[in-house]
């Protein structure tokens, strides 16, 4: 859907140009949003998304209001909020997970690597295996390990021979962190393993497709601490080759992983800063309301 | 105590964290109170040479280092349970910073309160006692006025208590000077003169402590660390 009607493109035209639009609050004590308005720096210099102006609706209730955001390469930026404030809902416009939903409308625009995410010529089984996700509740396939993990590169054709799709296998296990502990039994079902087992082996399995980007819809919401701190860790080090955006309830895991935050509220996108700004000093008197325990 | 109603640092979801910090804060103010009070005491006693009062101030400094001890647990245990953000979080770290500064003031008025002993079993007042006085003084009020603007988190009066603070170090600069004056015309004045320059010193310290506490009250209401900045980005940072 490429629905960005002509005042839009030209709002978004000029912010390419300046990158002016979200002027910081002139008193940061307020608390009033205005609606496509933006303190901090949502902006970055040659982003991997690039998103104008977006907003969406479910029927007639609008989720999400005019948000503009860049997110850029090789950047973990988390995106906070209390529950229904449009943050997993913007998540999820990244890589088209709401065309499922037939009531949902997403206007504006969302280039990934300058490119038309809801082009109507847009190949969506390609997009999700450059952007790929992982979600809050463990989900592996009730199949082997080495099966969840070869599932993607086999349908993508990533992988000719056997050889090729063992190495793929590997690596991404490698890479998940979850190669030693699974190495003896890649032939088991995966719903045996623990829950943060289970976790790191969606991430793997993300991973095996090689994308560009991770999504990551509260990932550790289910996992216990010493899960949730190797799932971090890995966050850690998959920064160095992929962009991961992650959405958490977890205010200290945000500010562990991330390097920028996003803080939504209502639907609106009312604050993104530097992470260590974000949690030391913020800019909006809304973000530090959330932040600090006065609501949520 | 702060109605908590009223109180920034009270309007918490969680009534327990809203009582741990606002507890923190009375605390604090609490420590601040007795310390100012030391110095009073401290200063009473050497100008009026009364050595009880010297004596009782020495031994209350143990009350002092107490408290210091008792908030540092309490600021650790609020990191431990709630791991405070922003305001908060820039709240325990100030107090944590700030307590050492009481504490120091607090060996001040202890070390003016061992003179006052010392100068009163010698008998004779010397001279510099008006300059004891006015500086004294004027280092109460800065510490008063510190914990005023602590408690009611008010960053221009912090502003003007970093400027006051220019003032006592002149102020003991041309003190010493006098005193310098004295030791000149008179050797037999040296040992006490060097006392009352010792009792000065002591309170110009204090003085810049009460100086460290203003710029942590600029740090926990606008979020800029001051410290060591020029008077004019200060000013800057307090008028935004």
């Amino acid at each position: 859907m490429n629905t960005m009607n002509p005042s839009i493109a030209a709002k978004a035209n000029m912010q390419d140009q300046g990158a002016e639009i979200p002027v910081p609050a002139d008193r940061p004590e307020d608390t009033i949003i205005e609606e496509g308005r933006t303190v901090g720096k949502p902006f970055v210099d040659d982003p991997k998304f690039k998103l104008r102006n977006v907003s969406v609706s479910y029927g007639s209730d609008r989720a999400i209001k005019d948000i503009s955001l860049d997110i850029g390469r090789n950047e973990v930026i988390s995106f906070i909020g209390p529950s229904g404030c449009g943050k997993s809902t913007f998540l999820r416009c990244l890589n088209r997970m709401n065309d499922s939903i037939d009531i949902c409308r997403v206007e504006g625009q969302l280039l990934l690597d300058d490119e038309d995410v809801y082009h109507s010529k847009r190949d969506v089984v390609e997009l999700r295996a450059r952007v790929g996700m992982v979600f809050q509740k463990p989900n592996p396939f009730p199949k082997s390990i080495y099966d969840n993990v070869a599932y993607g590169p086999r349908i993508h054709g990533l992988a000719n021979r056997k050889s090729d799709l063992d190495e793929i296998v590997e690596n991404s296990l490698r890479k998940a962190g979850l190669w030693e502990e699974a190495k003896d039994r890649l032939d088991s079902v995966a719903t045996g393993m623990s829950g943060g087992q289970q976790q790191r082996l969606c991430i793997a399995r993300a991973i095996a497709v090689s994308p560009e980007v991770i999504l990551m819809d509260e990932p550790c919401s289910a996992l216990d601490p010493i899960a949730t701190a190797k799932v971090e860790e890995l966050i850690s080090e998959m920064s160095e080759s992929y962009t991961i955006v992650i959405v958490t309830h977890s205010m200290q895991q945000a500010a562990r992983v991330s390097r920028r935050t996003a803080y939504f509220h209502l639907g609106h996108l009312v604050e993104v800063n530097e992470t260590d700004k974000v949690f030391t000093s913020p800019e909006h008197q809304l973000t530090e309301s959330y932040i600090t325990g006065r609501f949520g | 105590m702060p109605n908590k109603k009223d109180d920034v640092y009270g309007d918490h979801i969680s009534e327990k964290f809203n009582d741990e910090l606002t507890e923190l804060k009375t605390q604090f103010l609490n420590m601040g109170g007795l310390v100012e009070s030391q110095v009073e005491h401290a200063i009473q006693a050497l100008v009026d040479n009364d050595g009880q009062l010297a004596e009782q101030t020495r031994l209350n400094d143990k009350i002092v280092d107490k408290m210091e001890r008792d908030l540092d647990e309490e600021a650790i245990l609020v990191i431990a349970r709630r791991q405070p953000t922003a305001r908060d979080l820039r709240l325990v770290i100030s107090v944590i910073k700030m307590v050492a500064d009481l504490e120091r003031m607090g060996d001040e008025a202890k070390k003016i309160a061992k003179m006052a002993i010392k100068l009163s079993e010698e008998g004779q007042a010397p001279r510099g006692y008006i300059e004891i006085r006015h500086i004294g003084n004027h280092v109460m009020s800065m510490i008063h006025d510190a914990l005023d603007a602590f408690a009611r988190l008010d960053s221009e009066q912090a502003l003007r208590i970093m400027k006051e603070d220019k003032q006592v170090d002149e102020e003991y600069q041309a003190a010493a000077r006098a005193l310098l004056t004295f030791m000149m015309e008179d050797t037999r004045n040296i040992s006490r003169c060097m006392m009352v320059m010792w009792v000065l010193r002591a309170l110009e310290r204090i003085g810049d402590h009460a100086c460290n506490i203003a710029e942590h009250v600029i740090f926990m209401a606008k979020g800029e660390d001051v410290r060591h900045s020029p008077m004019e980005e200060t000013e800057k940072v307090v008028g935004r």
